[in-house]
């Protein structure tokens, strides 16, 4: 059947499965927009490229699938970039789709031409410039294929407009990809297997540190049968947040810079790390130098470039996390371990005491009250997706995930700005689920041009902005090491209510800690976009804390005027 | 310490650009690299040789790997190979000098390819090392251009790496090939 380029991209997004795409269209990619109108895909039209870029990673994470971006050439493009990256460093399947000048002009800085393939080389998995119609149809099944297998990443396929405005024979089965330099399916040595048993049935003060890969690869499962045959307790990366139950008795709770203090101390004394699908990240090793020292450590790992790369390991496990746990859980021993998870009880000392949750109720509104009454109220149920900063951790320590995908944020690159694109992309992808972004003043400033797509579509989300005045996590540096020189944090802001109203949301605005649960049951009973600003104290503080670079075990850690007081005496 | 890779890749458009750029990316210094094609049609050849230690070496052909387009990666540092450099060098010569310059050619066991009233052109294969020889007796003479194509590198003995590539042709791993630990694995 003889078809243009343009159309031919259609029909191959159908055949993949894709039933959304987000995008703006403009010259290059034109006659691609006019094929879309033939074909049952909806077509999501957001107010700026790096939305759709997050919104088609807010839909990869939320349902398990690939998302879709489309844009033009030149600024369309570019505006792509940090959503790519975004995707690339948190190994989130999407698929890019660009415009690009005809190829005859290609090179000649024609009217939006940017060399966006190479731009985005080293951000992407692969990508792909086509300039014939012909090669459309097997650039976008390979493009599916490496996006969503092995390590999933971003892949970009910029796409000429002579070739998508020229015909050509269309066979889908013709177009079988041809990848032979690709090959995702790796499985670990059986000596290493022998290896990494012997080493975790005879461990006495093990922790899984268990990451994004736990997620990806569909390991939630077999990963507590892993733990709870083996007593083998669980701290999860950030990432990793709801791949295991966080009221399971085997949870430690999550490790890293602004983890509990408890658990980087258990790492800390540790005689084994089972490092699952987790990347030995800065954010959660501290100062590799005295990283673990005790520890032997087991590493599973699909992606064979991240086995000694920030930490070296006795056991590299490279292959399918599931299939690798699935093979190791037969010959895992039970082994009586609750010495040692009650010494790491132990370890947890007066960590309670210096919960927020717990000091004396000061009439101030704080962040951590917000999102334990959000976690409260939506019975921890709620896909929550946040953007970066201060709030970001708050909600990775009040809200308890009990489930997998029900938190995207951006770890990796840190992008401000993600959650509200990412909460839409969430909530077309899983339409059944309570979206909330949780966003903080400043990166709610960044992306809020999406308000309107989220009206113009029709869909229901929930916005939690944590409104603290300040751009509070690099104010919080300032604090710890600046000498509280706040240079460029403090952050005026529109009123957000009248904001939200002029975009046709509901929205309200509390300050007051006893306005914040009944505030919330509103939201939730409302079918329809909300806003709620809660205006939160503004030089709190995220506790604990690991200094970049610092050891993981020397954590700054919140002072409480009980313990503080008591030690006085 | 230098190490010397061998790496087959696809022979597609841009990528030299792909591999060049993830070393730059990863903030390895490349020596050199030379790309060719191979008897295979559609697989060129690289050789590269960067300055780094045993553990950048892991990551560097890790990396390498990761890139879709890349089909074979040997780390020939270690093991026993052939290395050559090839060198043009412009030398200045005189009536005088000339034949001195045509003996010191003879020793080093490399050529003259071009003669002219003021100047000859040499040319020599051979290791760097052998290279850097020749250019230091040939620097008293004036040296008036040089070029050197960089290490290119093969192992000894009949293994043949490009074999392990035969199922490009193919156009995919056949399933016979797809546990043979030679073969490419991008993830
Ligand atoms: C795009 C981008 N620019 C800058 C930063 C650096 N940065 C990290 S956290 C932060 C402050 C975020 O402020 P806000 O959104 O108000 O959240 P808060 O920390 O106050 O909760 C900044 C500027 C970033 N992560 N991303
Ligand atoms: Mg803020």
């Amino acid at each position: 059947m003889t078809k243009t380029g343009g159309e031919i991209i259609w029909e191959c997004l159908v055949r993949q499965g894709v039933k959304h795409v987000f995008g703006y269209p403009g010259g290059a990619i034109l006659p691609a927009y006019d094929a879309m109108t033939r074909y049952p895909i909806h077509h999501i039209l957001v107010r700026h490229e790096q939305g759709a870029t997050h919104m088609a990673d807010g839909y990869a994470r939320a349902s398990g699938g690939v998302g879709v971006a489309i844009a033009t050439s030149g600024p369309g493009a570019t505006n792509m970039v940090t959503g790519i990256a975004t995707a690339m460093m948190d190994s989130s399947p999407i698929v890019c789709i660009t415009g690009q000048v005809g190829s005859k002009l290609i090179g000649y800085d024609a009217f939006q031409e940017t060399d966006i393939t190479g731009v985005t080389l080293p951000i992407t998995k692969h990508n792909y410039l086509v300039t014939h119609a012909d090669e459309v149809a097997r650039t976008i099944r390979e493009a599916f294929y490496i996006a969503a297998s092995g390590r999933p990443g971003p892949v970009l396929i910029d796409i000429t407009k002579d070739a998508q405005q020229s015909s050509c024979e269309f066979e889908w089965e013709a177009a079988a990809p041809q990848l032979p330099g690709y090959r995702p399916d790796l499985s670990p040595e059986p000596e290493d297997y022998d290896h990494a048993l012997s080493l975790i049935n005879t461990a006495r003060r093990p922790v899984i540190l268990a990451g994004h890969g736990v997620i990806i690869s569909g390991a939630m499962h077999v990963l507590r049968s892993f733990a709870e045959k083996s007593g083998i307790p669980v701290a999860p990366t950030l990432l990793g947040l709801g791949c295991f139950p966080a009221s399971h008795p085997l949870n430690l709770g999550m490790m890293g810079m602004h983890g509990e203090a408890w658990v980087n101390k258990a790492i800390q004394e540790a005689d084994l790390l089972l490092a699952f699908g987790m990347r030995f990240d800065d954010r959660v090793t501290g100062n590799v130098k005295t990283y673990a020292p005790t520890a032997k450590k087991i590493h599973v790992e699909i992606d064979p470039a991240e086995i000694n790369k920030n930490i070296k390991v006795d056991v590299g496990l490279v292959g399918d996390l599931r299939q690798v746990l699935q093979h190791l859980l037969p010959d895992v021993e039970s082994v009586d371990r609750s010495e040692w998870r009650q010494y790491i009880d132990e370890l947890k000392g007066d960590s309670a005491v210096r919960d927020i949750q717990n000091l004396p109720d000061d009439g101030h509104l704080y962040a951590a009250h917000v999102i334990n009454d959000l976690w409260r109220e939506t019975h921890g149920g709620a896909l929550v997706v946040t953007d970066v900063g201060q709030h970001q951790m708050w909600e990775a320590q009040y809200y308890h995930h009990e489930q997998p995908r029900s938190l995207i944020t951006s770890g990796g690159l840190g992008t401000m700005g993600f959650a509200v694109p990412a909460a839409i992309g969430a909530k077309f992808a899983r339409p059944e689920a309570e979206v909330w972004a949780v966003v903080g003043d400043g990166g709610f400033q960044m992306t809020m041009a999406e308000l309107a797509t989220m009206v113009q579509e029709k869909i229901d989300i929930k916005i939690a902005i944590i409104n603290n005045g300040y751009l509070g996590m690099v104010r919080q540096w300032q604090e710890f090491f600046y000498e509280r020189r706040y240079a460029a944090t403090p952050l005026l802001s529109p009123d957000f209510v009248k904001l939200a109203e002029a975009f046709g949301i509901r929205a309200t605005a509390v300050s007051q800690r006893a306005h914040v649960v009944p505030t919330i049951r509103e939201a939730r009973e409302y079918r329809g976009p909300v806003l709620i600003d809660f205006q939160v104290e503004q030089e709190d503080t995220v506790y604990p804390m690991v200094p970049a670079g610092a050891d993981l075990h020397n954590m700054i850690r919140r002072p409480s005027p009980i313990v503080e007081t008591a030690q006085d005496v | 310490m230098l190490n010397t890779f061998v790496v087959y890749v696809e022979n597609k458009p841009g990528v030299l650009n792909r591999v060049a750029s993830l070393f730059r990316r990863r903030a390895f210094n490349i020596e050199s690299l030379t790309v060719g094609h191979t008897d295979k049609p559609g697989v060129s050849r690289m050789t590269i040789v960067v300055d780094t230690d045993e553990q950048g070496a892991l990551r560097a052909e890790a990396n390498l790997y990761k890139l879709v387009n890349v089909l074979l990666v040997n780390n020939v540092t270690g093991g026993p190979a052939v290395m050559r450099d090839l060198a043009m060098i412009k030398v200045a010569a005189t009536p005088e000098t000339r034949s001195h310059l045509l003996q010191l050619v003879h020793v080093f066991r490399a050529r003259v390819v071009d003669v002219a009233p003021e100047s000859v052109i040499i040319e020599i294969t051979g290791t760097e090392d052998k290279i850097d020889g020749l250019l230091e007796v040939l620097r008293p003479f004036g040296i008036l251009e040089m070029v050197r194509t960089g290490r290119v590198a093969m192992s000894r003995g009949a293994k043949s790496a490009a074999a392990a590539v035969g199922g490009m042709a193919e156009l995919a791993i056949p399933p016979e090939m797809r546990d043979d630990e030679d073969v490419s694995y991008s993830v």
